[in-house]
């Protein structure tokens, strides 16, 4: 009896009411900093925040019962917390990003129905690769800039930032074509210094889109997901193939082209220049990494509180861009290390049981599937916060299912959506709940 | 493929542990470093959270206050000064982004409650929850009665300069004047012209202000002399108009001294030829003692920043204080020359001490530190800092410092019905042609409640005639008397 009871969507359930304690608890935290009293209207936020994940829930006892019970749980707390943050900051962003969390959720139902076999997508490989290239090329020719990146499309009023979806169709295309190419990229016939090195034409299509996607990333000054995609490219290629030479070329081949950037490119050599000492340009591009830090260690092992940090100066936050590429130094600021460290382990469990799908399934483009969209998720993640703590230079890039954004919000429930169909697949094939 | 995948989880892990690592480095190893830095936004959000207690003087004048306004449910304190440049140098200031001066600097961890205990009041933790943390008042020695009468009277001489005014038998400060001065209000958005200024308004020369003591510094050198017991006030010395020491050492104005002449006379007529054998007859060593016990040589024991005050003594160059062994022209230092530059603050103090009867007690502005429901919380007591001369040398150093007003060169400070015992003192400074002028004094001679120190910058007139009038005026406010 109680075997049957733990099914993967119950245990759903069960984490699922876990984060929807931690939802409402935030927003009255938020609540009660801001005005001193406790209303029904944070309920109501924390309640229409809720609503999606509760229907994404039911669909997915009756459509998709096997698919992993972590997952959905992890968005949930991942944009929970982020949500709690953004309307900590702006009620109204806050009431536009619970809009988007509907619309990835619907997004989400959508893959879903399409892919419950992700196999399906291999035949769909040149689409993505293709629609991938496309929407990069979009954001050159019609992009407007923000920051000094041009990072997103104006359709009407809305702003789209079509790098977030590229980054999941690239992954599709390249699952897909490692999938069909990895053995002669394994094991070349031509050797050249006693290395195999693979027939051009086998190489030509792979390289030809990432190259395009890079360059293009490049010329819109989106380090972040330049960084991001080649990370992606070289991890995929090495699940497939295994083979260090690729991973290490790869590496010595970023390295040559980043000095070059930092040598040949004012631009660039400024970003490195503000990353090593931003004092230096206090006032000017230090002034957001070094507000960054003040937050961060502002908050201390356990934070000032939900709504109660030095987050906004008036109606300005502290930090600019507090609600995109800097949340993670607000979370910092208001939930300490412990919320900081806590996040992270959420991105990790997301991954673990992103890749655990991947090793579990039984063939290689579910597997690089799995695998790619795993490891995409949690190295933007890691581009993002390296980049607000100092780790690495500061690149614009978003903090998956946290930061404020259309974009980024459908795209990565697009993702977490295959993840799940290929888990359910996995699962249904293990025959085991 | 899935020992890759592995291995891909792997590399994941360790790049989330050292995040986990840089952001614990941020918050636990460097959040004290980067949380005192002085562009730290927290900084000043925190010190406008703040309901600092007010500085007021003796006679119960708001000298500084903090009024606080709300907006978006946050009370936001700024900091007033009611009296504008009355005492501004003593209460100094406490501005966002300009650091702070004076009193509000040295009593800041009283001020701004940082010196409550967690148990006492909200404190750090209630700062943390949005609280208002209201520091103590604090309560000064200071009149503004008579701070108002000593600025009336400096001003009227159209110079630069500073009084101080002490009592004697406590330490209390009683006055502090330095001109020009600067209105505190204008700190927080003035604070780079005032800083720019020329005539140094930010400085307070009664505290920092390094001058040539002149003759009033012959009080200190007869000291020495009386205390050595081999000279009396009758012991008499030759006269004449110079002697030489390395080059001619003269007296004021030409003036002859009569052959022969006593060490009181020599005083009370200002004789330089007259101090300047006292001076080598004391020694280098005896003076330089004698030195030591008035204080001079280390910062005084004041409660005061200790970068807003200077060390009196001998300079042998800028910055660069005389030791036991360095050389000195004695004869002039015992007239109140020869690199000697002292602070009004420390001529105040050795007045004071005579009026104690030798004995010194520690300068203080505090009086007593109050919570904000009036209750006392501590109360300075008055502390000595031991013996600058006998009680004998001080008497006779009194009854000549007596003549000094009644029949010598600081008659303008006499007041009808009072004992007022004086000394004068004119130095030559760099330029050509203009003095220092000194005057110092205390009353009523017999029982002293008063002891004061004026300086005028760059005059052509004697201390007698433009120093000693302001010292009058000072003791005339609080003694009475015409």
């Amino acid at each position: 009896m109680i075997g049957r009871l733990r099914t993967p969507r119950n245990r759903e359930l069960v984490n699922l009411l876990l984060v929807a304690a931690i939802t409402v608890s935030g927003f009255l935290a938020v609540f009660v900093a801001r005005d001193n009293a406790v209303s029904t209207v944070s309920l109501t936020y924390a309640g229409l925040f809720l609503a999606p994940y509760a229907a994404a829930h039911l669909f997915l006892r009756v459509v998709l019962p096997a698919a992993d019970p972590y997952l959905l749980p992890c968005a949930a707390l991942l944009s929970a917390i982020g949500e709690i943050e953004i309307y900590r900051i702006d009620p109204v962003l806050a009431r536009t990003q619970s809009l988007w969390v509907g619309v990835g959720i619907v997004v989400l139902v959508v893959v879903v129905r399409l892919f419950d076999d992700p196999r399906r997508l291999e035949a769909l490989r040149y689409t993505a690769g293709v629609a991938a290239v496309l929407l990069l090329l979009a954001t050159v020719v019609l992009g407007t800039s923000v920051n000094g990146a041009r990072l997103w499309i104006r359709v009407g009023s809305f702003q789209i930032q079509p790098g977030e979806f590229a980054k999941v169709l690239l992954v599709v295309f390249m699952a897909g074509y490692l999938r069909v190419n990895g053995e002669v990229l394994t094991h070349p016939t031509r050797r050249v210094l006693r290395v195999g090195i693979p027939a051009l034409r086998h190489v030509v299509p792979l390289v030809a889109l990432w190259g395009a996607a890079l360059v293009l990333l490049v010329a819109v000054n989106d380090f972040g997901s330049s960084l991001l995609y080649y990370a992606v490219f070289l991890a995929m290629l090495y699940v497939a193939t295994g083979r260090p030479l690729y991973v290490g070329g790869g590496i010595a081949a970023a390295t040559v082209g980043g000095a070059a950037a930092v040598r040949g490119a004012a631009h660039v050599r400024e970003r490195i220049d503000t990353w090593i000492d931003p004092w230096r340009t206090a006032r000017g591009s230090g002034y957001q990494i070094i507000q960054s830090l003040y937050s961060i260690a502002d908050g201390g092992v356990f934070g000032s509180g939900f709504g109660r940090g030095f987050v906004l100066i008036g109606h300005d936050t502290v930090i600019p861009a507090a609600s995109t590429d800097f949340i993670y130094s607000v979370i910092a600021t208001e939930t300490g290390l412990a919320g900081a460290a806590g996040l992270l382990l959420v991105y990790l469990v997301v991954v673990f049981r992103g890749l655990k799908i991947a090793s579990v399934a039984d063939d290689t483009f579910t597997k690089l599937l799995a695998a790619g969209l795993a490891f995409a998720l949690g190295f933007q993640a890691f581009v993002i916060v390296a980049g607000v703590t100092k780790l690495l230079p500061l690149t614009g890039i978003t903090l998956p299912f946290v930061s404020y954004g259309g974009s980024s919000v459908v795209a990565n429930f697009g993702l977490l959506g295959l993840l799940l169909c290929a888990s359910a697949r996995a699962n249904r094939l293990e025959g085991r709940g | 493929m899935n020992a890759r995948i592995g291995r891909l989880l792997l590399a994941l892990a360790l790049a989330y542990v050292v995040l986990i690592a840089t952001t614990s480095y941020w918050q636990l190893w460097a959040a004290p470093s980067l949380d005192a830095r002085r562009d730290n936004p927290r900084l000043v959000f925190r010190q406008l959270a703040i309901d600092r207690g007010r500085i007021l003087s003796s006679d119960g004048r708001i000298l500084a206050e903090s009024v606080g306004h709300t907006a978006n449910g946050r009370t936001i304190y700024r900091r007033r000064y009611p009296s504008g440049s009355l005492a501004s140098a003593v209460v100094g200031y406490a501005s966002i982004g300009a650091s702070e001066a004076g009193v509000e600097r040295a009593q800041d961890d009283v001020l701004s409650g940082a010196s409550l205990n967690l148990g006492d009041g909200p404190g750090l933790i209630g700062t943390l929850a949005g609280r208002t943390v209201r520091g103590d008042d604090v309560v000064l020695t200071l009149s503004a009665r008579l701070q108002e009468a000593a600025t009336r009277a400096l001003r009227r001489t159209h110079h630069r300069g500073a009084v101080v005014a002490i009592e004697p038998s406590t330490g209390r400060v009683l006055a502090m004047v330095t001109l020009p001065t600067f209105d505190p209000n204008l700190v927080d958005n003035g604070f780079a012209t005032l800083l720019s200024r020329r005539d140094g308004v930010l400085l307070n020369r009664a505290t920092q202000g390094l001058y040539p003591p002149g003759s009033t510094f012959k009080v200190v050198t007869a000291a020495a002399a009386l205390d050595g017991g081999t000279i009396t006030a009758d012991t008499t010395f030759p006269g004449g108009s110079c002697i030489t020491v390395f080059r001619p050492l003269c007296n004021a104005s030409g003036e002859v001294a009569p052959n022969p002449n006593s060490l009181a006379d020599a005083l009370v007529q200002s004789y330089n030829t007259t101090f300047a054998r006292v001076g080598q007859q004391v020694g280098r060593s005896a003076l330089y003692d004698e030195l030591l016990r008035f204080g001079f040589g280390s910062l005084p024991p004041f409660d005061y920043p200790t970068a807003q005050m200077t060390s009196s003594g001998v300079y042998t160059a800028p910055g660069r204080l005389a030791g036991r062994g360095t050389q000195l022209d004695v004869a002039r230092v015992a007239i109140g020359q020869g690199g000697l530059l002292v602070t009004p603050l420390q001529m105040a103090e050795v007045v004071a001490a005579i009026a104690n009867g030798g004995t010194m007690m520690a300068p203080h502005i505090v009086d007593r530190i109050r919570d904000r429901s009036g209750r006392l919380v501590v109360a300075t007591v008055p502390q000595s800092l031991g013996r600058a001369v006998s009680a004998t040398t001080a008497a006779t150093l009194t009854a000549i410092m007596r003549r000094v007003v009644d029949e010598g060169t600081g008659q303008a400070a006499q007041l009808g019905g009072l004992e007022v015992a004086g000394k004068t003192g004119t130095a030559q400074t760099a330029r050509r042609g203009l003095n220092d002028a000194w005057f110092i004094a205390f009353a009523p001679a017999s029982a002293p409640r008063i002891a004061v120190a004026v300086v005028v910058e760059d005059t052509t007139d004697y201390g007698g005639v433009i120093a000693a009038p302001v010292a009058r005026d000072v003791i005339r406010e609080l003694l009475g008397g015409g």
